[in-house]
């Protein structure tokens, strides 16, 4: 071996950081919480193109005058486009509320806009889709707790799932801080995040199973510093990779998708990293031994052992 | 010999290549914008049809690319979108409402490549542009009109059977009926179970009172019927606004999907399917004549209706019999000789006016008149002007056989088609449980087309920039590796093509990712050959060690994504579902690209020579 990075001599810096994430995070989504999109809120989102910029000043005024005071107005992608947003409401038709949204904007603006984008949500499906939202989450968590415990060892399992908690926590708390809106697209993102980091962490959690049934010699610790050290290009080399077609996509794949490309950057750095500096500390304080993964038969035992 | 595919590996790979080539391609040649011409009773178009329109076309100097008959629709394909314009507003206006016009974006795939089955992939509404609307039967009053009609039938049976009765009121979910004494009482249990057979029944044991309450069963078939209702209606509507690909679908227990690709005026679509229709019951008028009616003089009392498929002129008596909403349940079936027929529920009040009519009626002729408000919008003068309407046609008209009541049939119809479309015109204009818009999204077909260029920019460039990271960092490998890439890209269009699978802007976001990721198993493996490399094995072993030992680390790493994938899949609506799609996809896909595909050519270049030196 040539020169190796003791990774794991850094854990207790490590876990500093990521303790601190997770506080900044979760304050953070305490205190001010997601800014939910439309989908999980319910209501209407009008998206309008013009020929010339708007002013959103007349533009506001136009929908106070429609009765429409609750609205956000805003410009989307460019200064020609606009984004009305309005909160949903009791006893009025769901389906005519866009329908002299739009009529109020274009009579305000004496132009005939292009409709880009109509979205209507009712509060009720809102509800459904926070809730199945919710469970997807736990699901696949629970799903690849078995999967890993089956494949290694319950202690891998533990580690690989805190890191994914852990990774989906931080990006939370990214959105949370930075007050970017959550939609559907991000909830798809961020179970993407799992499906990567996971990735990532099995990556390094094999070399480290083939190493403890390799090398006689060596603590866990160093045997687990060479298995991190040996993956390294690999891990970096395919962040890198897909770090850039991401910024391809946050870049030039429009502003709907925008939020979804950041939470999957966000995402995907916050894993790399923490299968490097999460998943394999919290292996090694669980106490893994060369005895863990030694023979295939220990580990059926083992799912019987689980908790 | 080491990294030596057997002869069916290589087959393996390339018949994977070409087919994927073959599938893939329909997605090069884009849309052709067409007109989709279909009868509005669905039958056939005849060949005088076919010609009739083809000189519409020709005399109005509109160029066509090719004009196809596909089972019961003929497909006219334009150059342009102004041509295609054109010609829908030529044939709504000539052709008239027996034929429903749709304006269609027809895949402009070959004729060579369509022999094979190949189709482009089916592009999501936020891609080609179009509605999507969720709808919910309120089932609370469907329900709600299922007791007030119990409420109103028990009550009359029990006039009818002359058993009195104190009170007939709802109590907690229930028909509370009281009774004067313990002989009604019997009376009352014996009525129910001859003809309230769908209720369950609760005797009090003290008093003469009874609760009537609607099982669990005849719930669930009131829903049922809701949904299905309100689907019929839906459709027959959405055949009304001339969309060529519409999806009318149940989701759940009470929810129903209707997405309307290409519709750009959602103003109207909500008008459309938001109408109701209601129908009437009605004498027809056999004393005076018709004809003089037609020249203008209609008999007081009378009203002058035309038939809705034959236009023919029938003399109406102006009284209503019974309405829509008395109708309880209409379906198709066949009568005791065999042919088709109409079989009709009315409610009690329904029932008892029909009873007091049909007694002194016999043999006499009664009409079904279907009412509809619709919108229609026509360009005067290069503007939209929208005209509101009420349309009045007889869809039926039956002789009186027999004095009835709350059951009877409608019998001597042609054939069945014909016996299941009064049946639903029936349902359609019977009391509907009304339905609301939970969800709507738009999408214009500006944004359709944004959506579409960025989608396939963003995937190009990033595709660009892996193959060019490649390329430097891992030199032949990497070059290698990028074809493997190109052809799992390849493939995965081809794979959703197949499929059909809908691919929506999230599912481009997904195909993006998988390109990202989709490297990695290349670069699993050869970094692993770089270790052998350096534990001073030959090049060969090395390339050899480096596939065997990393195949078991890309199995682990890619089943536990596709773990995640099927999650998504499972709890996913609509745009979660595409992403899933796609995912899932890319990982299958790449793993036999990266793997078998990569190897492949491996072997090509270093298999079974002596060599020195990787270029790796």
């Amino acid at each position: 071996m040539i020169k190796q990075i003791d990774f794991l001599g850094k854990r207790k810096f490590a876990a500093f950081f990521s303790g601190l994430l997770l506080i900044a995070g979760i304050s953070s989504l305490a205190v001010q919480g997601l800014k939910f999109g439309i989908d999980f809120t319910g209501g209407t989102l009008v998206e309008i193109g013009y020929k010339k910029a708007v002013d959103l000043t007349v533009m506001r005024s136009a929908l106070e005058q429609a009765g429409f005071g609750d609205s956000t107005v805003q410009h989307f992608g460019s200064a020609q486009e606009v984004l009305i947003r309005l909160k949903p409401r009791e006893g009025v038709s769901n389906a005519a509320i866009s329908t002299s949204v739009l009529t109020a904007a274009n009579t305000g603006l004496g132009e005939q806009g292009d409709v880009r984008r109509v979205e209507f949500v009712g509060p009720q499906v809102g509800d459904e889709l926070t809730e199945d939202g919710g469970l997807a989450l736990l699901y696949s968590m629970f799903g690849i707790l078995i999967y890993v415990a089956w494949r290694f060892e319950y202690k891998f399992a533990l580690g690989s799932v805190a890191a994914l908690a852990h990774d989906v926590l931080v990006t939370l708390g990214f959105f949370s801080i930075f007050q970017l809106e959550f939609d559907l697209t991000v909830l798809a993102a961020i179970l993407a995040v799992i499906g990567y980091s996971l990735n990532d962490t099995i990556v390094v959690y094999d070399r480290i199973r083939e190493n403890f049934r390799l090398l006689r010699k060596g603590s866990a610790e160093a045997v687990m510093n060479t298995s991190l050290n040996q993956t390294l290009s690999r891990t970096l080399m395919t962040s890198l990779t897909t770090l850039l077609v991401l910024a391809a996509l946050a870049v030039l794949g429009g502003e709907i998708i925008h939020n979804f490309s950041i939470a999957l950057l966000v995402g995907v750095v916050i894993g790399t990293y923490s299968s490097i500096y999460v998943a394999s500390p919290l292996v090694l304080a669980l106490g893994v031994s060369k005895e863990d993964l030694m023979e295939p038969e220990v580990e059926g035992e083992d799912i019987d052992v689980m908790p | 010999m080491q990294n030596h595919f057997p002869l069916w590996k290589n087959l393996l790979v390339l018949i994977v290549l070409v087919m994927g080539i073959v599938y893939a391609l329909p997605n090069l040649f884009g849309d052709d914008p067409s007109v989709q011409i279909s009868a509005s009773n669905e039958a056939e178009i005849s060949p005088e049809r076919l010609g009739h329109i083809k000189s519409l076309l020709t005399k109005a100097a509109l160029e066509t690319k090719a004009v196809e008959q596909q089972k019961n629709k003929v497909l006219v394909r334009f150059n342009n979108t102004a041509e295609q314009m054109r010609a829908a507003d030529l044939l709504r206006n000539s052709l008239g409402n027996q034929y429903t016009v749709a304006l269609n974006l027809a895949p402009a795939t070959p004729g060579w490549l369509r022999s094979f089955g190949a189709d482009p992939m089916y592009l999501g509404l936020d891609l080609r542009g179009g509605v999507h609307f969720l709808l919910e039967v309120d089932m609370a009053a469907a329900r709600k009109q299922a007791e007030e009609r119990y409420n109103n039938d028990i009550r009359l049976a029990l006039r009818t059977e002359k058993i009195r009765y104190k009170s007939v009121s709802f109590d907690k979910g229930a028909v509370k009926v009281v009774l004067r004494n313990e002989k009604d009482k019997q009376a009352a249990i014996t009525l129910a179970a001859d003809e309230f057979r769908k209720l369950n029944v609760k005797v009090d044991d003290e008093q003469p009172v009874l609760y009537f309450s609607i099982s669990e069963e005849e719930i669930k078939e009131i829903k049922k019927f809701a949904l299905a209702q309100n689907i019929t209606t839906l459709r027959n509507r959405v055949n009304e606004l001339g969309v060529s690909e519409p999806v009318i679908q149940q989701q759940g227990d009470n929810r129903i999907v209707v997405q309307l690709p290409g519709v750009q005026d959602t103003t109207r679509a909500k008008e459309i399917l938001g109408t109701t229709a209601t129908l009437e019951y009605r004498k027809v008028d056999t004393e005076h004549d018709v004809q003089r009616a037609l020249s203008g003089r209609i008999p007081a009392g009378s009203s002058l209706y035309y038939e809705r498929d034959t236009k023919n002129p029938v003399l109406l008596k102006r009284r209503v019999i019974i309405t829509g909403d008395q109708i309880v349940d209409a379906s198709s079936g066949l009568d005791q000789n065999g042919s088709a027929s109409v079989n009709i529920v009315l409610n009690g009040i329904g029932a008892k006016k029909m009873g007091k009519f049909t007694q002194g009626n016999i043999g006499q002729p009664m009409a079904v008149v279907f009412i509809e408000q619709k919108t229609s919008t026509h360009m005067v003068n290069g503007k939209k002007v929208s005209r509101k309407q009420k349309i009045e046609e007889v869809i039926s008209i039956a002789t009186i056989r027999d004095a009835f009541s709350k059951r009877f049939q409608t019998t001597g119809l042609d054939s069945s088609q014909e016996a299941r479309k009064l049946a639903l015109l029936l349902r359609a204009g019977a009391l509907a449980a009304p339905v609301d818009i939970v969800e709507e999204r738009t999408v214009g077909p500006s944004l359709g087309q944004d959506n579409i260029d960025k989608g396939i920019l963003s995937v190009l460039v990033g595709f660009v920039l892996v193959l060019v990271f490649m390329a430097v960092y891992y030199k032949v490998f990497g070059l290698i590796a990028n074809l493997a890439l190109t052809f799992n890209l390849v493939v995965i269009v081809a794979v959703l093509s197949m499929l059909q699978a809908t691919l929506t802007l999230p599912g481009i976001a997904g195909i993006v990712l998988t390109v990202g990721m989709a490297v990695d198993a290349n670069v699993l493996i050869f970094e692993r050959i770089k270790e052998e490399l350096k534990n001073k094995n030959s090049p060969q072993t090395s390339i050899f060690l480096g596939y065997e030992k990393a195949f078991g680390t890309i199995f682990d790493a890619n089943i536990t994504t596709l773990l995640v994938a099927l999650v998504l899949f499972g709890f996913g609506t609509g745009p979660i579902k595409g992403f899933a799609i796609t995912l899932a996809i890319g990982i299958l896909t790449s793993m036999f690209t990266a793997i078998l595909g990569s190897r492949m050519v491996v072997n090509w270049v270093y298999g079974g020579s002596r060599i020195n030196k990787l270029s790796i």
